[in-house]
């Protein structure tokens, strides 16, 4: 497998109502930013553009190609898009670069989910039969997941309060967050359940934002003259929509992902996972075999801030900013989609 | 330029009325329910799946074999929710629950109505509770009741025994849109009788309506353009077919037209002409309604009509310089 380095990531800031700023808005000042990092300076420049983002969000038809207007698309580019997570935009340039059909690709991700109510919106990706439509929300899945952990003695509340508190204390470091703060987890448990088992505090907030990322083969990033961070392994897995056939305690995905991508094959300084509520960092941690060596979210995570189908992309970003700025030599990044970590996929990055 | 703009929002609602095929495993399902029964299907390893899928979900084989189960089981796990939202199934506070079927080896995904949060607990036997009417549909169940509970109400005979190979799926789905800044100054502008565009500082295109980029160059547009009333006709369509809740009566002609002084073409109505007169080139103005009438809308302009001027040639179309106002 052929490396392929990551030379430039942006995001926004967590916001939770984007207000006035259509997607083209949201999108251009992570690509004048990843434009100017590179050094190059437009989508003209490089050879395959991706993006990931879900219209459902916000509701509007094709928002993904009113998107394009931000890329200076003329003449024609070589553009794709995922209604997904832009991780898997990732996935699929990385995928490009191995075929030797691209030696250099833009991604970006967006989301606006202020203008609907997320987790209802959310429902409707769920088996169409069965699960949509009782209109059953991505809360109450995950909150009969802690359970499940908390009936079994695997995870007590505390546990849960532990990552919630360390996710907002990284965050007063992170200015792109939006919740932060010093609580300890005595606070955090005195306050009331929201969809028992779980408190607000154990959810991730809605957030409008979005990021981007270059990536490129190491020839290219030397020719370019950037600093860069390298993937060594990527792989993502999914496991079946018939939710009654899941351990919900284990994220076997996350394990075999893990395992394909070589987690394993070395020290992981820094990991950041994409855990939307408190007690799947725990499940992810564990599927992943990560050690008390590991710095786990040090950006706060999506805790403390998750553009849907922008998070996945900036967890990579963040671990590959924080090698590239000497801060760590190896790490692991995760993101996921679906209910109670549905699908999975796991980057794992090194210092050149 | 561009000044800070007011915000402009909308709420809507999305409908997406779907009616999806069941196929015969989910169809035989369905068709159970709408009798009073559960059934599950056989996996490969011999455990039963409930509800039934089609394919194994490990070793991927068609399943074929239904299995009837009880409808009354065990709750695996539970949530629950104090302040339901406007879609759940009840509007009173319930849980969510896994509930594993006697007969049954995987939980499934429904409701339960114990009252109060201090009735729930895992390992509790619920049972289900019918509803009066049944469609073939997961609202057959309406909800699962603690096993103690007594239920009284009278059940309706299933209207039909036919095999069930549809069902209905409506989604609504409601939101606030939020104009763009570009928008927003656009319809702001539309309100005051006056189109205002935005130029391109790099190729110096004019975009009306703006979007707040240059889509050829990706850069930011902010200057702003004021355009007169006059425009050309690019391309168009006459228009037979009626459409629902339109008032327009058919044959009526959309148009692509361009106004002087910008450089792209947006969608609007031609009157007061043949339709068998409208041609490409042909020289067009806007004709607004009564001021009383604006709003944030380009329906403040009723429709575009002929005016006494030469034709563009196709080769200027887009390419005009405004010289009318
Ligand atoms: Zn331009």
């Amino acid at each position: 497998m052929r490396d392929v380095a990551i030379v430039a990531f942006a995001q926004s800031n967590c916001q939770r109502d984007a207000g006035a700023q259509n997607e083209v808005e949201l999108i251009m000042p992570v690509l004048t930013e990843v434009f100017k990092q590179t050094g190059i300076k437009s989508a003209q420049d490089v050879d395959f553009t991706c993006s990931g983002s879900c219209d459902y969000q916000q509701g509007a038809a094709f928002a993904f190609v009113a998107g394009v207007d931000a890329l200076g698309a003329v003449p024609p580019i070589k553009e794709s898009h995922v209604e997904m997570d832009a991780a898997w935009a990732l996935y699929e340039a990385w995928l490009k670069i191995q075929m030797g059909s691209a030696e250099s690709a833009l991604l970006y991700g967006f989301g606006k989910s202020s203008p609907g109510e997320l987790p209802i919106v959310l429902s409707q990706q769920l088996d169409p039969y069965y699960l949509a439509p009782l209109w059953v929300d991505t809360i109450a899945f995950a909150a009969m997941q802690a359970r499940t952990m908390l009936d079994s003695g695997e995870i007590t509340e505390a546990d849960m309060a532990e990552v919630v508190a360390r996710s907002r204390n990284n965050a007063l470091k992170n200015p792109h967050a939006q919740l932060k703060g010093d609580q300890t987890v005595a606070d955090l448990l005195k306050e009331a359940t929201y969809v028992s088992p779980l408190r607000r505090h154990d959810c991730c907030p809605i957030s409008d934002g979005a990021c981007a990322m270059i990536i490129c083969t190491i020839e290219k990033a030397e020719e370019w003259g950037k600093p860069y961070a390298i993937i060594k392994g990527i792989d993502h897995r999914i496991e079946t929509h018939h939710i009654g056939s899941r351990d919900l305690s284990r994220s076997v995905s996350t394990e075999i992902a893990g395992k394909a991508a070589g987690v394993a094959n070395g020290p992981v300084d820094v990991a950041e996972l994409y855990a939307p509520f408190s007690h799947q960092e725990i499940i992810l941690k564990k599927a992943l075999g990560l050690g008390d060596d590991t710095v786990i979210n040090p950006s706060g995570g999506v805790l403390a801030g998750n553009v849907m189908m922008a998070s996945g992309l900036s967890r990579i970003g963040e671990v590959a900013m924080r090698i590239i700025r000497g801060e760590a030599k190896r790490g692991v990044a995760h993101a996921t989609s679906g209910p109670c970590l549905q699908q999975n996929l796991i980057t794992v990055l090194e210092a050149k | 330029m561009s000044s800070s703009a007011e915000i402009l929002s909308q709420a809507f609602t999305l409908g997406y009325t779907y009616t999806r095929s069941t196929g015969p495993i989910v169809g035989q399902f369905l068709t159970s329910l709408r009798a009073r029964k559960m059934v599950g299907i056989k996996a490969s390893d011999g455990k039963v799946l409930v509800p039934p899928v089609e394919f194994d979900p490990v070793s991927a084989a068609a399943l074929t074999e239904f299995v009837d189960v009880a409808d009354a089981g065990v709750v695996k796990t539970w949530c629950w929710v104090k302040e339901p939202r406007k879609a759940h199934p009840s509007d009173k506070p319930f849980a969510w629950a896994m509930i594993q079927l006697d007969g049954a080896d995987t939980p499934m995904l429904h409701w339960v109505d114990a009252g109060d949060e201090a009735a729930m607990s895992t390992g509790m036997r619920v049972k289900v509770r019918w509803a009066e009417e049944t469609k073939g549909l997961m609202s057959d169940v309406n909800g699962f009741v603690p096993e103690a509970v007594a239920l009284l109400g009278e059940l309706k005979p299933a209207t039909s025994d036919e095999q069930i190979t549809g069902m209905e799926a409506p989604i609504y789905l409601t939101y606030n849109f939020t104009a763009g800044k570009a928008t927003a100054r656009y319809l702001q502008s539309m309100k005051k009788g006056k189109l205002v565009g935005q130029r391109c500082p790099n190729c110096r295109n004019v975009y009306i309506p703006p979007r707040g980029s240059c889509a050829a160059c990706g850069v930011p547009t902010e200057e702003e353009v004021t355009l007169g009333n006059k425009a050309t006709v690019e391309s168009f369509t006459i228009v037979y077919i009626p459409i629902p809740g339109n008032p327009i009566k058919p044959p009526y002609v959309i148009a692509n037209l361009v106004l002087d002084g910008a450089n792209l073409s947006f969608l609007h109505l031609l009157s007061e002409c043949k339709n068998e007169d409208v041609r490409i080139g042909m020289r067009v103005e806007a004709l607004w309604k009564p001021e009383a009438e604006w709003g944030y809308a380009m329906e403040n302009i009723q429709y575009f009509k002929p005016i006494d001027e030469p034709d563009v040639p196709v080769d200027q179309i887009g390419k005009l310089i405004d010289e009318g106002r």
